[in-house]
């Protein structure tokens, strides 16, 4: 984290008190204005931001794991949908758990441990108290499906891609905190077609460039993007599923004062991964929710998001679902 | 020809056991010197291996699956290159330099059967691929043709496959199990082929007379090759009035970097865009994912993190 940047851009007493939910934010922009781009750069790489830094890890816990993961189980009680397996991916998911737990561990020391020898694997979680025999590959060996089981565990949501054919296919994955869209709907689609709604990116060949990029990973590399949108509430589900329980409160916020603590910033970091023995492309997504009162508590985010805001063109602002109240934030922002 | 670059972030390790598979074919095990787990691979991936004065790659033959050792067999050509005699000439306890596995030949995950067909040395990433299928309940069939006394891991494959193997020890017999087994597969089988070019190319014919589509028949690695290490060129800085001297295997952005001449970047794998560099003389040679076709074609634009020069010298606009 870059200790000098605070320093130089922020009162030293102002950032000492900034608590860790802005100081770790991944603030995503980097200029005045925001146009899509093939924005991959490899994981694990150094961010810092005004308020701090972000980006050393590639499976971040905070403040909110347990409540989220609560809410993950809530969500897949009431919609179990939101799990999708297609029966050719078991392997991928064994991948994943087995790439994964030990990079968990290796992050979060004081909490978590992986050992395996063989196929017997020990999982400890000392977040959820949990100590865990296992032998990989073995569905019943696990508490509950695999897909769900490692999502019990980390923040983000997941997603596997199966490249065959020149393509790669989204096959399987576990979301609850999808951005307005609906794993039910997309499974089984092409990487293209799942980007098909996305206005731009087909002109501007991101998508393709995208698939290529991903198609020639090789096992163990990893890269990372951010992707953003805003939500009123802290409400991670805004999946499609649910839209009439979220929709109206776009409308609803524009004029209610409390505007700037219901408004929130909701940046995606975003993991590609090609896993080293079943060859699959993980996707993970991890969901970051801050209000616009916290930003502006960060004088040029607060300047940089209400630019950003402003200049938007519409069909975008459109797709991601801002416009009704894109001003409204804007102009407080700008106030500021 | 990629060496050097995928040598850079390989693993040092150590030969565990010689064994003879064959009076031709020789079983190599390596592990790690610490005794540490290798990382795991994709079934059909093969290895770099450093050994005498080139640098030759050969199929794993284990499922990949947390593997505590790499073994590749190697048949000794007499009239290749001196790395298979190189290798031949391994004795346990000796240190070579591998690269990580690298995947080219994946089992397809949605395929319902895998016919394999292997002809000699070919027989390496199949069997990876056999062991595999053996791991997660897949069904496969193989058909092995081999000369004479020349069969490698015949035991271990007659072990997993039993009934499923097929071996061949002359072009007729093969002929015969080749039409068999190409006319009788159920939908949903793919067919993965490896051996001498001439052996794949019938076999692929053959089935592709029978009416298999392209789809289903694999031969040859998907994806793009690892791009190489390149010439060594030359580029001028025009603005900042410096030359820079990029050796092969160092990209034009490190050695920029190198002679603290920054370019805004972020992928560093030729699909972001924000490297471009914009040419002023020379030939760029073009390795990027981000430019259109003409783009290139006018030159003007390069990405330096992965493309170089097909001149000498390259002048830019830095
Ligand atoms: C590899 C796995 C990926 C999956 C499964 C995935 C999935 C999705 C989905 C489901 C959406 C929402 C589409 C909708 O509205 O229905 C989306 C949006 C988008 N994706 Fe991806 N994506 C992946 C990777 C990428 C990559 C590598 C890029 C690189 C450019 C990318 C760029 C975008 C963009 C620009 C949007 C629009 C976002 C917005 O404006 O809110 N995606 N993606
Ligand atoms: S850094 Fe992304 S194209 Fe070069």
């Amino acid at each position: 984290m870059s200790t000098n940047l605070i320093d130089h851009a922020i009162p030293q007493e102002a950032a000492t008190i900034l608590p860790e939910r802005i100081t770790r934010f991944p603030f995503p922009f980097s200029a005045d204005s925001y146009r899509y781009s093939t924005n991959i750069e490899p994981a694990l790489k150094p961010v810092s931001t005004e308020a701090g830094g972000w980006g050393t890890r590639l499976l971040d816990i905070d403040e909110h794991y347990l409540q989220e993961l609560g809410e993950r189980a809530a969500v897949l009680q009431r919609d179990p949908s939101r799990l999708q397996v297609l029966p050719h991916m078991r392997p991928a998911v064994w991948d994943a758990i087995t790439t994964l737990l030990p990079i968990m561990a290796d992050e979060h020391p004081e909490t978590m441990s992986f050992e395996r020898k063989g196929d017997s694997c020990r999982w400890q979680n000392r977040l959820h108290n949990l100590d865990l025999e296992f032998t990989a590959g073995v569905d019943a060996s696990l508490p509950a499906e695999p897909l769900l089981f490692l999502g019990s565990q980390i923040q983000d949501d997941i997603a596997l891609l199966d490249q065959r054919e020149n393509a790669l296919w989204l096959d399987a994955g576990l979301v609850t905190f999808a951005a307005d869209w609906s794993l039910g709907f997309d499974v089984g689609m092409k990487f293209l077609e799942v980007h098909g709604p996305v206005p731009r990116v087909h002109d501007e060949q991101i998508i393709t460039r995208a698939q290529q990029f991903l198609m020639n990973l090789q096992p163990g590399e990893k890269y990372r993007r951010t992707n953003w949108t805003m939500t009123v509430g802290r409400r991670l589900d805004t999946s499609t599923e649910t839209y009439p329980e979220w929709a109206q409160d776009r409308s609803a916020v524009v004029t209610d004062p409390a505007l700037p603590d219901r408004l929130h910033l909701r940046v995606e970091v975003q993991h590609l991964i090609r896993l080293p023995h079943s060859g699959a492309i993980l996707f993970l997504v991890r969901t970051h929710l801050l209000s616009l009162a916290d930003i502006a508590r960060v004088p040029a985010w607060r300047e940089r998001l209400g630019r950003v805001l402003a200049e938007l063109p519409p069909d975008m602002a459109g797709y991601k679902g801002i416009s009704r109240y894109r001003e409204a934030a804007s102009a407080w922002l700008l106030a500021g | 020809m990629t060496a050097t670059a995928l040598l850079a972030g390989g693993l040092k390790l150590q030969v565990a056991e010689v064994t003879a598979q064959t009076p031709s074919i020789t079983s190599i095990t390596f592990t790690d010197p610490a005794g540490g787990p290798l990382p795991a691979y994709v079934p059909g991936s093969h290895l770099l291996v450093q050994c005498g004065d080139g640098v030759n790659a050969y199929s794993l033959t284990g499922s990949g699956r947390s593997p505590s050792d790499y073994s590749v067999s190697v048949l000794r050509v007499a009239s290749g290159a001196g790395g298979s005699a190189a290798m031949h000439r391994l004795r346990a306890g000796d240190r070579v330099l591998v690269s990580r596995p690298r995947s080219a030949f994946t089992p397809m995950a949605t395929a319902r059967h895998h016919l394999l067909i292997a002809g000699g040395i070919g027989v390496t990433p199949m069997l990876s691929h056999a062991r595999a299928a053996a791991e997660w309940g897949m069904a496969a069939t193989m058909i092995y043709m081999y000369r004479p006394a020349e069969g490698a891991h015949v035991p271990e494959l007659r072990e997993l496959l039993d009934t499923r193997l097929v071996e061949c020890t002359d072009r007729g017999s093969f002929r015969q199990a080749l039409a068999e087994k190409l006319s009788s597969q159920r939908l949903g089988t793919h067919l993965y082929v490896c051996g001498p070019a001439a052996f794949m190319e019938s076999v692929l014919a053959s089935a592709r007379e029978l009416g298999w589509p392209e789809t289903r028949l694999h031969s040859e690695p998907f994806g793009t090759p690892e791009l190489d290490a390149g010439q060594p060129f030359r580029a001028k800085l025009t603005r900042s009035g410096i030359q820079v001297e990029i050796p092969a295997g160092v990209s034009l952005l490190e050695a920029l970097e190198g002679a603290d001449v920054g370019v805004p970047n972020m992928c560093r794998k030729g699909v972001c865009g924000e490297c471009s560099v914009a040419v002023l003389r020379g030939t760029p040679q073009h390795r990027d994912l981000y430019l259109s076709e003409d783009q290139k074609a006018s030159g003007r634009t390069m990405m330096c993190c992965v493309s170089r020069s097909l001149d000498q010298e390259l002048e830019l606009d830095l």
